[in-house]
Parts: structure tokens; sequence; C-alpha cells
């Protein structure tokens, strides 16, 4: 990224911009807090757009440099990532919501959880925290000791937005639902039928995982982030994983890496197949929600079968991969893959032909190209409004680069859409699965026991490593800090839920409300990894 | 329509009572009328979302828990028996005491999972209790990170006063 580098080399600021590393993939580079608007609206005009992985605040004063936002962008042109760093925040930054509109959210965490003032920030209500904390309550600040604070948590009214006029309703749904599911509140502003206006209120679910993370081990960490998302745990792990890996700069051999992308392959594939038969639940049609979840339930009896976790948990660590399957074991999970991929042909077809099933999908919930690039949409919600982005085409990790895998891309933004990105990309996920697997029946067996994988040594401290991998609900971002004694000093979970939930409310009004549940479960995001 | 019946045809029946019989003498606390049916309400109170995808799983038709007497209910005021998985998250409590309070008597808890006893991986946790025990009376316990569809069925069945041989 030459282009970058001169504009960084020539960029003109007191104190001045420094490069602090610059490599072929990565860059790092110090910016003064004022100058992270100019730079940021730069970086946006370069074509193609970068995408947004994840931005992360932190509390540095112990190191005498008070709080920093360091934001992570991706160029899709040269893979190249770039790191930005503003060091120096006492109490307030500048916000840049109004050029990206992705930043919206973290940047109203960072209000909540650091007690800082993002400075022009068009919507700086509080995020995470509901009404009824303690005031001064900043928990990701260094200087706070948990205690007793759930404790001191006094519930108070939820506040939403007024809205008056003739015929005007306003529907409050949840946090409790009907259905197994977790825990969040809508309120529909509705006119007649129709719906103006949605307002989410989410973080029900916030436990405070990023807080009780610091001071752990790498290997308690692991544990923890394998259980911020139920269904995303290969993601997560693997994300987790890549980051430690930078920083000890380890190698992965290419056996753990073939597994690794087996493990990845097969969570989307059950989560895909799962989401196409709850999207059929939305609408109420049972057929389509049956056949969606046996399928499921088969592969996760697959993947306890064979390895030994329904979730897929405790495979995936620093290094490379745990028990894995010989080369036998590699021709049974085949086959049976080859039976559940020809019985996804035969009854998918049963809800893509369906007449009623199709009306209610098509049009509901459209989500404009424009909104989701605004937005930092990731994923399958991404690529069903036509754009292409596919982190594993994009970013050349685990074995994908020689898998060349394709985007399926569709591009009316809709519910049916969403849908039919999924159908396609469970084929694409079979079709990978056949090929990796071929190689694992041919390739050298792992022992039994913690593998191959290398011990993890003096891991680089005090300095920030990210790791990103396409869970199937889009990208998920781990950013990890590590301090002297190798534990855990800041860690940032930006999942793809985190990432998407803004954009849902915006694709609701103008459908009715019996709408929302379907165009809900076409993004099927999840609650867990979103409030943390 | 002829697709659908010849794939009926194939598959056949999925669900596992495969010629295992309901034995019903495990001694059960609740009231008989309760023996042959339960009506339960998950409630979730910050979990993982493994749990309620297991608790989901118990709908499908290998295990199809319908044909035991069993049923999820959309609203707290059916049930009979409040399933709680996670933490206890603390942005929720007053809503999971609300839901409690919505049942009618009487009524049971179980906790579902790891989470849900005693805090699991998410112990010391700022916004979370260690547990729904601290707010709820809790009756039953299924451990588990998560419990699998099969342990769920059992203490399901157990709670009646049931098993399956």
């Amino acid at each position: 990224m030459l282009v970058l580098q001169e504009y960084f080399d020539s960029y003109h600021s007191y104190p001045a911009v420094k490069i602090v590393e610059w490599g072929k993939q990565e860059g790092f580079v110090d910016v003064p807090p004022r100058d992270l608007p100019e730079i940021l609206t730069y970086c946006l005009e370069i074509k193609p757009r970068p995408i947004w992985l994840t931005h992360v605040v932190n509390d540095e004063r112990q190191l005498g440099k008070g709080f920093c936002v360091y934001l992570v962008l991706h160029f899709p042109e040269k893979d190249f990532s770039l790191t930005l760093v503003a060091r120096g925040i006492i109490d307030k930054f500048a916000s840049l919501t109004s050029i990206f509109p992705a930043l919206n959210w973290s940047e109203r965490e960072a209000q909540d959880l650091f007690g800082l003032v993002a400075v022009g920030h068009p919507d700086p209500r509080p995020l995470v925290f509901h009404p009824g904390w303690p005031a001064g309550f900043y928990p990701l600040r260094k200087d706070y000791k948990a205690g007793e604070e759930c404790k001191a948590f006094k519930r108070a009214p939820l506040v939403f937005p007024e809205m008056h006029g003739d015929g005007m309703f306003q529907v409050s749904v949840g946090p409790i639902h009907a259905g197994i599911i977790e825990p969040g509140h809508f309120r529909f502003y509705t006119l007649g039928e129709t719906v103006l206006h949605l307002e989410a209120q989410l973080f029900f679910t916030h436990k405070g995982i990023e807080k009780l993370l610091e001071g752990k081990t790498i290997e308690e960490g692991l544990h923890i982030i394998e259980r911020v998302c139920g269904v995303c745990t290969v993601s997560h792990s693997l994300a987790y994983c890549e980051a430690v890996e930078k920083l000890a700069t380890v190698k992965v051999s290419r056996q753990a890496l073939l597994w690794r992308t087996i493990l990845a392959e097969l969570e989307r594939v059950y989560n895909h197949i799962g989401d196409i038969g709850n999207l059929c639940a939305g609408v109420g049609f049972a057929l389509g929600n049956a056949n969606g979840s046996q399928c499921k339930e088969k592969l996760q009896r697959l993947n306890l079968e064979y390895f030994g976790h329904r979730f897929l948990r405790g495979r995936v660590v620093p290094g490379g991969v745990k028990s894995i399957p010989g080369a036998q074991d590699s021709q049974g999970i085949m086959n049976r893959l080859v039976e559940l991929s020809e019985d996804f042909e035969e009854w998918t077809p049963l809800l893509l032909e369906h007449d009623g099933f199709r009306q209610r999908a098509v049009t509901a919930g459209v989500l404009k190209t424009e909104v989701a690039l605004d937005m930092g949409v990731t994923g399958p919600a991404a690529r069903a409004s036509g754009i292409s982005n596919d982190w594993r085409e994009l970013h050349a990790h685990l074995l994908y680069p020689e898998l060349k895998v394709k985007p399926m891309v569709e591009h009316e933004g809709d519910t049916w859409s969403r849908l039919m990105v999924r159908v396609r990309e469970t084929r694409e996920s079979f079709r990978l699965l056949n090929s990796l697997l071929r190689e694992a029946m041919t390739g050298p067996e792992l022992n039994d026991e913690q593998t191959n994988a290398p011990a993890i040594e003096k891991p680089r401290p005090m300095f920030p490593a990210w790791g990103c991998v396409e869970s199937p609900k889009g990208t998920d971002v781990i950013w990890l800090m590590l301090d002297d004694e190798g534990k855990i000093y800041r860690c940032r979970i930006r999942s793809a839920s985190y990432a998407n939930w803004p954009a849902v409310p915006l694709t609701v009004p103008g459908n009715i409300v019996p709408d929302f549940p379907l165009i809900n479960k076409s993004f099927e995001l999840c609650y867990s990894c979103c409030d943390r | 329509m002829l697709k659908l019946l010849l794939r009926k045809l194939k598959i056949g029946r999925l669900t596992e009572k495969g010629g295992k019989t309901l034995i019903s003498h495990i001694s059960s606390d609740l009231p008989k009328s309760f023996k042959q049916s339960l009506q339960i309400r998950h409630l979730d109170c910050g979990s993982c979302n493994a749990c309620d995808w297991e608790m989901t799983a118990l709908s499908n038709s290998l295990y199809d828990h319908q044909h035991f007497g069993i049923d999820f209910v959309a609203t707290p005021r059916h049930a009979d028996l409040l399933m709680c998985t996670g933490t206890g998250s603390t942005q929720l409590l007053m809503a999971a005491h609300e839901t409690y309070e919505a049942m009618a008597k009487p009524k049971w808890v179980m906790a579902v999972g790891d989470c849900a006893i005693d805090g699991g991986v998410f112990k010391g946790a700022y916004a979370s209790e260690e547990g729904i025990g601290g707010i709820l009376p809790v009756d039953f316990k299924v451990p588990g990170c998560p419990p699998s569809p099969d342990d769920l069925m059992k203490a399901l069945l157990g709670v009646m006063g049931k098993s399956v041989s």
C-alpha cells in the first residue's frame, strides 16, 4: 500500500504522524487524536472502499499514554490492514460516527464503559448500560476493581423517543419473547399496520466479559472466548488464536490449518442450515422448519461423534488443534456429509418453490447497498445487498487461498436474498469440505493429544494484535493486547452480530409488524456476542 | 406434493422412541396431574445461546418433546416450569423476577447449564450474578456446558417421574 505510506509520510501535523510498523500485510500508525477524522476521511475515499474490522478504546493511563483509540481498517485490494492509534486522550475524543456511521455503537459503548465523551456524536444516548447504574461507574477503566456493582443496579424505566399523532401506536415487545430465544426489547412505532420506526434496546445479556478477560492467562481466556457465542465457537476461538499466534510469532502447521478450516466450514454448514430452517419458523412454515432442524441435528450429531462436542468446542487451541480425527474418520465424516448434502438438495426446493413462503420473503426488510456499506454490515447480510465481501476471499488465511472461495452475492437486499446467500453458501461449504476431507484422508495423522501445537512462549507484551474469521453471521474480530506476564491486558470482542445489529432496525420501516420476526431471523443475529 | 410424500416414505419415522418404553416409577414431588403433561417457559438470563439452542433442538423431529406431553409455551402464565439458562445478567434480573411472578402456583424452576447453576466460566463478571439461584428459588439443576438435548430430556422426564428404558 504505497499510496497510504506516501500519504502518511507527507502528512503534516503537530505532533507528527508516526509510522510505528509497516509491513507487506499490516501497517501500524500513531496519529494525533485531532487528526484522526481527516485521516479516516482520506482512507474511506480509497477505492475499493476499506472495510471496518474493529474499533477499540483502551485505558493506557498506567503506561502514561492516556486513553487510546485503535481503529483497524482493511483494504481489500492489496489485502492490507491498517491500525490507526490515537493516544493521549484525557476525557474526550472527536467522534468519527458522522464520517463513518459503522462506528456509532462502538463510540457510544466507549462513553458508557470508559466515561469518555465522543464529541460531535450525532446520537450520544447510552447504549450498553440501561438506566439504573450508579454514577461514575466505568468498569473498563483500569482503576476499577470488580466489586458488588451488580447489587448497586437499581432498575429505572427504559427511555424511548416520544412520537405523537393521530393513529400512532407504540407496540412494545420483549425483553422476554414467546419462543426459545434471547432477550431484547423492541419498540415499534406504527401507523396502522405499517411500521414507521423501530427502536431496539439490546444489552440485556451484558455480563462484562471484556473486563472479566483482563488478567486471565491465554488458556483461561480461550475458555471464555469459546463461550461468548454458543454457535460461533470455532470462529471466535480461531480469531482469538490468530491474535495470540501473531503476538507470539508462532507458525501453525499445515495439517492444523487444514483441520481448522474443516472446523470453520462445519460450523458454517450447521449454522446456515439451522438458519434456513428457522427463517421458515418466522412465517410459521412448519415444513421448512422441520426439515432444517432435522438436518441441523444430524450435523450436530456428526460434530459430537467425531469432534466430541455438538458445538465444536475445545478443538481449536493457540498454535494448533486438539484431538482431531484420523484418516479413517475423515472418510466417515465425508460419507455422512455427502448424504446430508444430498438430503439438503432434496428439501430446499420444498421451501424455495413454495409460493406462499416466497411471497412473504421477497421485498421484506430491504437493506440498501449504501446503507450496508455505511453501517459496516458484514457476512451474508452484506453479500445479500450486493457487497462482494467475504473474508475468506479477501484475506489470505487458513487454507482459503487454495480453495478459491467465491463470494455468493445477491443484489436485492431483502429477506429472500439473505436466504439465497445462505443456501448457496451451504452448497459451497459442502464442496469445500469435500476437498478438504480428501486431503485429510491422505495427509499425515496428528497424534491424539495436544497434536503438534507449538508452545506459546514470550508473546510480545503491550502490543495490539487482531484476529478475524468469517463466521456464519459475518466477520468475528478479536483484538488482543497482552501484558508483561503474558496475561490479557485488554481483549475486545467485535462479533458479526455487533456489526450488523445497528442495521436491522433500519430495514423494518415500511414493513408490517408481523414481518419483523421474519426479517430478524433473516439476519439471524446473536444477542449474546453482541451484548457480551 | 408427490415429492413430499415420497420423501416422507423414504425417511420414515425419525422420532427416537424406537422400542423404548416409558417407565413411571421414579419418585417425583410433582402433583399427579403434572406427571402427564408439563408446560415450560424458557427464560434466557444471559446465556451464550448454546443451552437455548439445545432446548430448541428438543422440538426437532428426532427428539420431539411433544410426544412426552412436554411443551414450551409462549407466556409464563401458562407455564408450570421455568427453564432458566445463563448466569443471571444484572440488566435482566427484574424481567426475570417478573416472569417468575407471572407464573401461576404451583411452579418450579430449573437451572439449565453450568452458568445457571453457579455462573460457569463467567464467575466474577461485574454485570452478572453467579447463577440464577441468587434471584429465583431453583428446584432442579441440569449441569453441562451446554447439557445435551438427551440430558435435558432425561431431566425433564425425571421431573415428571418418568424415565426411558
